[in-house]
């Protein structure tokens, strides 16, 4: 089997998130790359699958030289290989242009399954999956928390509001995971080791027989138009529970009329 | 005016509030043209006439909603390309995203997603980074298709006599390749969904144990809320990982949030930070949550909340 996952290296959560003020976007500098929280549970599930049903897992990344942190990760944990999408004419590209480059790419590789996550704690579009599947013309499994394969035939459990719908599909198929899914493993010394060795291509938008033209910040679907620093909260009141706390809250709310 | 298609959210007739949110703000823009699709239209139509759909696009096919997505963006395509919108909106909601995506790429239109208010020229605003940052964005190309993150509009009666015009369309074979073969509800009581609710109250790794979360819901019983649950709680396994507010999780914006026990790391505020007003109970007075809180109690939430809800029993 040939598992795709498609892996973006994010600003760490925990430190400052700023945009550029001159192109409004992502600054990258500002804080520490990591692989993309829900990617983890993606690279998770590939080697799950991979252990079950034999094949061969490849990390697939776009972004800057930096990004390469996220492939050893990736290889540290079990991936085989990856290829690294790397060229300043993709800096800026938007969600359409980004599925574009990837199907580019994905049509170069091949797969039976591409795996990736939900959404990116960064821009959050949650909307990869749902592009790629469309643009390839493969079943979109999104928003799993449970996938079964036998043979050619996929099985996932969609999660929604009300709980989540049983899909059925066949291979070739496009999988989007949440959380629920696994507990990601931790690369093992012995992995990070042998990550080393790996392989790891590296193309550039005319390697990967992508128009340059339609990539990259000025050819955008979408664009910035301007951004500033959210307001501060009012400082609130804030009181020291002297066995009334309850109480306290309730004349709050009465006073907002919420009861 | 033109056009501005509101793609209707229901379970099986049953129409969600973020709906009446999008065609008030789609009359605001243009005039709101509701997109129905699969069963269940009878029940729900007196409820998009009274929240103003000048027009009502009708494909009541069963068929259209037996699959993952695909079929609701291929018919929204087809309108796009019939009726010529001005834009299209839709709930900022998993799936809802997920439409967006794939009739951008049908339409080759850009796509916003989890905007929290449209201006004139179809102009979004996101609260990103955590609510750190207000950007706003447009659409270059194409008919602009916007998620709208729910209870980001307050929804307006603007009673209206929709035309209503039946639509089909034709299923190809990728709209049909992954195929819903159950739908599984999961126990979730009489309380109102997570995203759509006014009032959110959330229990965290203060709450200690799944038992405790009756508390949780206690609370949030007595004010007519959801429940909701921070990360640190639904990977201990104490709540069921739908009810995840966050980062990785839901992204709710409440008239009400009251955070119990959750101490307001960023993955928690990611979640939460356009919530209007916002409570919190915790022991540790340096946590951050309280950076965020409209009002707040420092104290054992054991003692604090059953006598919050016990207090506004009373007051009933």
């Amino acid at each position: 089997m040939n598992i795709v996952v498609c892996v973006k290296q994010v600003p760490d959560t925990e430190s400052p998130r700023k945009l550029k003020s001159d192109d409004s976007t992502l600054d990258r500098g500002a804080a520490d790359g990591v692989i993309n929280e829900l990617d983890e549970y993606a690279i998770e599930e590939a080697l799950r699958i991979k252990e079950a049903q034999g094949g061969e897992v490849t990390v697939l990344t776009m972004g800057p030289d930096k990004a390469t942190d996220s492939i050893r990760k990736a290889l540290a944990m079990g991936a085989d290989k990856a290829v690294h999408l790397l060229d300043d004419a993709l800096a800026g590209s938007d969600a359409f242009q980004t599925s574009y480059a990837m199907q580019q790419v994905l049509g170069r590789t091949g797969f039976d399954l591409v795996i990736l996550g939900s959404e990116s704690t960064d821009a959050r579009t949650g909307m990869l999956a749902a592009m790629l599947a469309e643009r390839l013309g493969v079943p979109q499994l999104s928003l799993a928390n449970k996938v079964e394969i036998d043979g050619s035939a996929i099985r996932i459990q969609r999660q929604t509001d009300y709980g989540h719908d049983k899909v059925e599909a066949t291979l070739p198929a496009v999988v989007s995971v949440v959380e629920k899914i696994n507990e990601p493993r931790y690369p093992s010394f012995k992995g990070i080791m042998a990550a080393k060795k790996k392989p790891v291509e590296t193309l550039d938008v005319a390697g990967a027989g992508i128009d340059a033209g339609r990539v990259g910040l000025a050819n955008a679907a979408t664009e910035v138009v301007d951004f500033a620093e959210a307001p501060a909260r009012a400082q609130g009141q804030i009181v020291t529970d002297e066995g009334d706390g309850g109480v306290k809250i309730a004349e709050f709310l009465a006073s907002k009329k919420f009861v | 005016m033109s056009e501005i298609l509101v793609l209707v959210d229901h379970v099986d007739g049953d129409v969600k509030k973020v709906t009446l949110e999008l065609l008030t703000l789609a009359n605001r823009l243009g005039d709101a043209a509701a997109v129905w699709v699969g069963p269940g239209y009878e029940g729900a139509k007196d409820k998009l006439a009274e929240f103003g759909a000048k027009k009502v696009y009708l494909a009541a096919d069963g068929e259209l909603t037996s699959y993952v997505v695909a079929p609701k963006a291929t018919l929204l395509a087809k309108l796009v390309q019939d009726k010529a919108p001005a834009a299209v909106l839709v709930a900022a909601t998993a799936e809802g995203k997920e439409v967006a995506g794939r009739l951008a790429i049908k339409t080759g239109s850009g796509a916003l997603t989890d905007v929290v208010d449209v201006a004139e020229g179809f102009v979004g605003e996101h609260s990103i980074f955590g609510g750190g940052i207000i950007a706003h964005a447009k659409v270059r190309t194409g008919t602009p298709i916007i998620a709208v993150r729910p209870n980001s509009v307050a929804p307006e009666a603007a009673p209206a006599t929709p035309a209503e015009e039946q639509v089909s369309v034709e299923l190809s074979g990728a709209d049909k390749a992954a195929k819903v073969v159950e739908k599984v509800v999961e126990e979730k009581g009489e309380r109102p969904d997570l995203t759509e609710a006014a009032i959110v109250v959330s229990g965290g790794r203060g709450v200690g144990s799944g038992e405790n979360f009756t508390i949780i819901e206690a609370l949030a019983d007595t004010l007519g809320g959801a429940v909701g649950a921070s990360r640190a709680a639904t990977d201990a396994g104490w709540y069921p990982h739908q009810f995840q507010v966050g980062q990785t999780g839901k992204t709710v914006s409440p008239q009400l949030y009251i955070a119990v026990g959750i101490s307001g790391a960023i993955q928690h505020r990611a979640g939460m930070q356009t919530s209007k007003t916002i409570i919190a109970i915790n022991k540790d007075p340096e946590a951050p949550i309280f950076e965020l809180v409209d009002y707040g109690v420092v104290g054992d939430l054991f003692q604090v909340a059953p006598q919050l809800t016990e207090e506004i029993n009373k007051r009933k």
